[in-house]
């Protein structure tokens, strides 16, 4: 067989001849067609689950017109469960933060037993039903918990109060700040900060100059997603906060409680609210990502 | 200033990364610490810098004891492997790190950072970022960094181990010359026998853990201490337990036959060297070196039968 200029002793990759063009042709409309299906599906799947009902939030929010959802937004209640909310966050995100870097380093870089145990204990806030976190609060601080009656004789009143309402959410936003950091932190290696001490670096020199600036874009990363979901929490903090109208009430509790009430355009409004709330930090995120990707590895 | 290390051990876990090592460096002298990876040599450099502990022995820099001393307070410069560039400063800004963590002024600064970087030859590059510079700009740059606090000691790791091959041979030059200028007592660590001979004075090799031999480079090729030594700096036949360097093996001219018989059994062109294997008429390998004038004087073909003169092998008690 005439094989012509390929067969110079290469690896002979060709069709059989005839149909090796056509073939070519037709698995590429093949491939095509599936990209398309599988694009197909999942637009579907998120319009169905969360595209096509928050859209429908807006819509029945601004059915009729804008004067009843400025009535909602000022109402009293609505204000102070908007801004008991960020109060929450403003307490739980700092504090997430700072714990959250500081395991990160001691899960990355500290050497010691249980240090594998102690990665999965990060994690059960994710795992754990955010219900189950707010009864397990009760049980410690609640009145008849184990430290209730002695922060209650000092005049503490944790459980349906604001403090206990920041430990559920300060909980169940704990892993993001540690997750996020902990591959950034791998990654930017040991060898800097070495050469940060060699040079007369303290270690709390090294860690303002060297570590934190390293890892920064990732602790922004976490501190959003904490944010996003500080803001967000209802079953924690609905447990732990007895959900008392003006005092122990967050936007998300808000919004169940108007819903139950039937006072529709409140609910609607408020749960907008909630959704700009996320969507402006979603949108941060997404600023501050592409900001760190022009800056090159940093 | 001198550099001591007495009987330091290091194990990690089951592995002995130095076992009862034992090294004197003289104020100003340019060393390479020469050996395989994992002889330990890395790990020696590390100790002396503070940034490992030995589990025994001591370390003294300039005749003071730093074995308990952290890195920060050992006057010591070092240099990695990889550079360890602070990615997110200008090379401005690493550069004169070490000075701003010692709250120097800003004009001490400015003016160190300008000097180290005239030095280094980055003058104009003082505003990029390390992910803009080259491999061999990175290495001047940490360079210059080690040198802008200005170190007793300079230590560094496999300086050279990440550039290709003529980066590599300019900044061996440049090192040696920037030694020349500066005179601060010098460590580098390195696999490459090449590399040790071309830029130190002094050349400590290791293997597994220990160190071989320590002198100069014309003293490990001529008298090596042992049989590691041979074969790991320079090119080296093994007859049995009898080591042989390749250019001792004279090939005699076609009409002389008062050597032993040897087949040619292949002639390689390397430039200026020719190698030629040789089989000899007991079955034994070897082969020879010679160079590209005396190769082509003798004629050399494959499948010639020659005749070999063999001086009196090395060989080393074990």
């Amino acid at each position: 067989m005439e094989l012509g200029p390929r067969a110079s002793g290469r690896p002979l990759l060709h069709r059989p001849a005839g149909g090796a063009a056509p073939g070519a042709a037709s698995s590429a409309r093949a491939a095509r067609a599936r990209r398309l299906g599988a694009r197909t599906v999942a637009l579907g799947y998120l319009a169905l689950l969360l595209l096509g009902p928050v859209l429908m939030v807006f819509y029945r929010t601004f059915e009729h017109g804008l004067a009843p959802v400025w009535s909602a937004i000022t109402a009293p209640s609505a204000q102070h469960a908007f801004w008991l909310s960020l109060e929450i966050a403003a307490i739980a995100v700092p504090l997430n933060t700072v714990f959250g870097i500081g395991m990160a380093l001691l899960l990355e870089r500290g050497r010691f037993r249980g240090r594998a145990a102690l990665g999965l204990l990060i994690d059960l806030p994710f795992a754990i039903s955010p219900v189950v976190v707010g009864l397990s609060l009760v049980l410690v601080y609640g009145q008849h918990g184990w430290f209730g009656s002695w922060l209650g004789e000092h005049g503490i009143q944790v459980i349906f109060s604001v403090p206990g309402m920041v430990l559920a959410t300060a909980v169940v936003s704990l892993p993001f700040v540690v997750r996020e950091t902990m591959p950034v932190l791998r990654e930017l290696g040991t060898d800097s900060e070495q050469a940060a001490a060699t040079l007369g670096a303290g270690a709390w020199q090294t860690f303002w100059r060297i570590t934190l600036p390293g890892i920064r874009w990732a602790v922004v990363y976490g501190v959003v997603l904490t944010a996003a979901r500080a803001l967000g929490e209802f079953g924690a903090v609905s447990i732990v906060s007895g959900r008392i109208e003006n005092q122990t009430q967050t936007l998300p509790l808000y919004v169940q409680d108007r819903f139950e009430n039937f006072d529709s355009t409140g609910a609607y409004t408020a749960a907008v609210v909630l959704a700009l709330l996320a969507f402006g930090t979603l949108l941060a995120m997404n600023l501050l990502t592409r900001r760190a990707h022009r800056k090159g590895p940093a | 200033m001198a550099i001591e290390v007495r009987g330091v051990e290091k194990r990690f876990g089951d592995f002995t990364a130095l076992d009862d090592v034992s090294l004197t460096v003289a104020d100003g002298a340019l060393t390479a610490l020469l050996g395989p990876s994992g002889s330990g040599k890395s790990t020696l450099l590390r100790i002396i810098a503070g940034l490992e502990t030995p589990d025994t022995g001591e370390v003294l820099i300039g005749g003071s004891d730093v074995t308990n001393s952290p890195a920060r307070t050992r006057g010591v410069g070092f240099v990695f492997q990889h550079y360890a560039p602070f990615k997110h400063m200008t090379v401005y800004d690493n550069v004169g790190f070490g000075l701003s963590v010692r709250k120097r002024s800003k004009q001490e600064v400015s003016a160190r950072v300008r000097e180290l970087l005239a030095l280094v030859r980055l003058d104009g590059l003082a505003e990029r970022y390390p992910s803009q510079l080259s491999g061999g700009q990175l290495q001047r740059m940490a360079l210059a960094r080690a040198l802008a606090v200005q170190p007793q000691v300079l230590l560094l790791d496999e300086p050279f181990g990440a550039l290709d091959a003529q980066v590599r041979g300019e900044l061996r030059e440049w090192l040696r010359r920037l030694h020349d200028e500066i005179h601060v007592t010098t460590i580098f660590v390195t696999h490459d026998q090449e590399e040790a001979m071309d830029v130190a004075k002094q050349i400590v090799v290791m293997n597994a853990g220990r160190i071989e031999q320590a002198g100069v480079p014309s003293d490990l090729y001529e008298s090596p201490a042992n049989e590691f030594v041979m074969s790991f700096i320079g090119p080296v036949n093994r007859l049995g337990d009898a080591f042989l360097r390749p250019h001792d093996i004279q090939i005699l001219p076609e009409d002389d036959s008062s050597g032993e018989e040897a087949l040619v059994e292949r002639v390689v062109h390397l430039g200026f060297e020719v190698r030629v294997e040789l089989k000899l008429h007991d079955g034994r390998e070897i082969w020879a070196q010679v160079t590209r004038e005396g190769a082509q004087q003798l004629e050399l073909r494959e499948g010639q039968i020659l005749s070999v003169r063999i001086p009196a092998p090395r060989v080393f008690a074990s």
